[in-house]
């Protein structure tokens, strides 16, 4: 059952990634997208992370997505132009988007090979340590503990402090 | 019948969506498009977080992801407020209209 539910989810995933990349409509790639994150939480409920599911899915869906739509909706935007202008025809032409092209196929095949080389491992599940990584509560002691990552949680909400303060900074209008 | 998914099925997994989100970011001419292939990306990594963390029987592969997904938050506020200040001066979305450091 659980393999049956991983190719399913592996193929939602990648299909709606892919999907993602080819829209040339934004509004219809942040849906995708949506999809393809309900897929991977699925996916995390798998690997007995159910805390990782929800949150992919309370953040990454719920809040995240819906910034992106909202800008998409604001600047109004529908369809990407075509290239125009010298950098364009420089930067932005065949020849260049070819080179990308090879360039992220190349990428995925360092990495194939790389995980080509590790062995096969146990099916994913087929031991106990499940029980271990499912809990909560094991996440919430690790992360409050003062000799685990209190310091790094603490740090965190500076760095949403810094990025609040700027995302206004930078999208104010300026004063006449 | 399928193959048991393994650590390297999720491994591979999150190198293919990698994969996609470079192309993304290689292949579109549209800011938006680009960040959300960041997210993939950021994604694709966490996924691997996730699966080594499960394989190694420890939660601190998860409490990254955490720390991922909050660093991800910031990036699109900042990033999309950035589009938005572009977008207010050249009403356009397109990278390349955006390469002359000063105008």
């Amino acid at each position: 059952m659980d393999t049956l539910f991983f190719w399913l989810l592996a193929t939602v995933a990648i299909g709606t990634s892919m999907l993602v990349v080819a829209q040339r409509n934004p509004m219809y790639s942040v849906l995708l997208l949506i999809a393809s994150f309900m897929a991977l939480s699925g996916l995390y409920v798998l690997l007995d992370a159910p805390f990782v599911a929800v949150t992919q899915i309370l953040i990454y869906a719920g809040a995240i997505m819906v910034l992106f739509l909202f800008v998409v909706m604001l600047l109004n935007v529908p369809t990407e132009d075509p290239p125009s202008g010298y950098h364009a025809r420089l930067l932005g032409g065949a020849g260049p988007r070819r080179a990308g092209a090879v360039l992220s196929a190349v990428l995925l095949l360092e990495l194939g090979w790389a995980l080509s080389r590790m062995g096969e491992g146990q099916p994913m599940g087929a031991d106990d340590l499940g029980a271990s990584t499912s809990s909560v509560k094991a996440i919430g002691e690790r992360l409050f503990d003062i000799s685990g990552y209190a310091f790094a949680f603490e740090a965190t909400s500076v760095l949403i402090l810094v990025a609040m303060v700027g995302a206004i900074v930078l999208a104010r209008r300026e004063p006449k | 019948m399928l193959p048991a998914p393994t650590l390297n099925s999720y491994l591979l997994l999150s190198a293919v969506l990698f994969a996609i989100g470079t192309a993304g970011v290689f292949l579109r001419r549209n800011l938006i498009t680009i960040l959300l292939s960041v997210e993939i990306m950021l994604n694709a990594v966490n996924l691997t977080f996730v699966a080594v963390g499960r394989s190694l029987g420890t939660v601190d592969g998860q409490i990254i992801v955490f720390f991922v997904v909050t660093v991800a938050a910031a990036e699109a506020a900042v990033g999309l407020a950035i589009v938005i200040a572009l977008f207010r001066h050249r009403e356009s979305l397109s990278p390349d209209d955006f390469t002359s450091l000063k105008w």
